[in-house]
């Protein structure tokens, strides 16, 4: 735990002093939020569909900001070499490097998820949205950071990430929409099995990762 | 033998980057490993280092098979490579704290404050590393390395970026690291300095050890004529 906490701790204050991607990750989401908030401003009749699509497709492109480049930031720099001579074991180094991007992300929603309550006059503060997000978040947040690895030594990553983390995201990504939409309805009842089925892929895609990310850093 | 190679063969693609090394090292010493550019010194470091697989061969550290058991391996061992592992926006003393947090070192405040003292930063300890000229930044990192107390130090260039005072200070640490009972194998292109800072010589040209001998026994001339000399009859060939 030490090791995990000592990863965190070292990512947190670089991201805190040099707001590398927070700030990136927290001007795209607001812009994605405005903007589509004009946009589905004129069927107001699917607003709380379209509403909680609008919240995700947010999260899910600020996440790619941030998560797609905290392997890839180690290795251009040169100290991903570094974390691999540490005795530190690959599940480790994967449990470090997701609560760091995790938590990159908690930050971006407790900013934007006030602002898309009010432009949207949705309730994105119940704190079933927000488990809906956490959930959503810490799949998000552990395939982004397997898949930074996988495509951390390539040269053409910003392409390929997408392209490969998007359709293992599906899963979650709709689980998530229909959850947010459903609360967003009032129909609360119909939201746990959605919340039961993210979940379940979080604890599949972070044993997964865990396992296999030591394999991926290695040269 | 904390160090022991045979046969030892590396690939990038089509160029072959060793070939058929055998190499080793024991305890409580210097050995520098030199050669021109691309003759395959740091494909042989990174080996050491368990940072690259070979090809072909065996290689044995600490007496065990490297690759498969490279987790215990690592844990006693110091890296230098050509990119210092330290963080920009991390101070110093932030630096080796996390490094001593990775390797779980008992009273890592004390070892911390021992480093910077010895890599002589300790009234730069409070300074992001970023703010560090080149020289300062290769003192921290071989600080850094260092912190564990590695039972084999490997160094890539060491001396790149360091003046008088830091070449000093890396001949001090070398020979301190040598005589607490560590291997350390280094690489430079000053072939003055490997041969004062070095037990042993190993001189490597296209990929194979062209010669191996006691630091003592070692000219510049004679050096430079194995590092060059035999590189162009190779090529002519």
């Amino acid at each position: 735990m030490n090791r995990i906490g000592a990863l965190i701790w070292k990512d947190v204050l670089i991201e805190a002093r040099s707001r590398q991607f927070i700030g990136a990750m927290l001007a795209f989401t607001l812009i994605v939020i405005v903007t589509l908030n004009f946009a589905f401003d004129l069927i107001r009749e699917q607003r709380e569909t379209n509403g909680a699509g609008a919240l995700w497709i947010a999260i899910l492109f600020a996440g790619l900001i941030g998560i797609g480049r905290s392997i890839a930031v180690e290795r251009d720099r040169g100290t991903l070499d570094g974390l691999i001579l540490s005795p530190i074991e690959g599940g480790s180094l994967f449990l470090g490097k997701f609560g760091a991007a995790l938590l990159s992300i908690i930050v971006v929603e407790a900013i934007a998820l006030p602002v898309f309550a009010a432009l949207y006059d949705l309730p994105a503060l119940d704190p079933l949205v927000i488990g809906i997000v956490l959930a959503g978040s810490i799949g998000l947040a552990a395939l982004g950071t397997l898949f930074s690895a996988v495509t951390s030594g390539i040269r053409s990553r910003e392409v390929l990430l997408p392209l490969l983390l998007f359709p293992l995201l599906i899963p979650i990504l709709i689980a998530a929409v229909r959850a947010t939409a459903n609360v967003f309805e009032g129909d609360r009842d119909g939201t746990l099995r959605w919340i039961n089925l993210m979940l379940g892929f979080d604890a599949i895609f972070i044993v997964l990762s865990y396992l296999g990310f030591g394999f991926l850093i290695e040269d | 033998m904390v160090v022991q190679m045979e046969l030892i063969s590396k690939r990038y693609g089509r160029q072959a980057a060793l070939r058929s090394v055998d190499f080793s090292g024991d305890a409580g010493t210097v050995v520098a490993l030199l050669g021109a550019n691309g003759a395959g010194k740091t494909t042989l470091l990174r080996i050491i280092a368990t940072l690259t697989q070979q090809d072909r061969g065996r290689y044995h550290a600490f007496g065990v098979e490297a690759w498969p058991r490279r987790r215990s391996i690592r844990a006693r061992l110091g890296y230098v490579g050509h990119r210092p592992f330290v963080y920009p926006e991390l101070t110093c003393a932030e630096n080796l704290h996390f490094f001593a947090r990775l390797f779980e070192l008992d009273d890592a405040v004390l070892v911390v404050d021992r480093a910077l003292q010895h890599a002589g930063l300790a009234d730069r300890a409070e300074r992001p590393a970023i703010s560090l000229s080149r020289g300062l930044l290769q003192r921290l990192d071989l600080a850094r390395a260092t912190l564990h107390n590695p039972g084999l130090l490997v160094l890539d260039e060491p001396d790149t970026g360091l003046d008088v005072a830091g070449r000093d200070l890396l001949r001090q640490l070398m020979r301190e690291r040598a005589e607490t009972g560590a291997l350390v194998i280094f690489t430079s292109h000053a072939l003055d300095f490997a041969i004062e800072a070095s037990n042993r010589i190993v001189t490597l040209v296209n990929g194979e050890v062209a010669a191996d001998e006691p630091s003592a026994a070692v000219t510049l001339s004679g050096l430079e004529a194995t590092i060059h000399g035999l590189r162009e009859a190779v090529s002519v060939a």
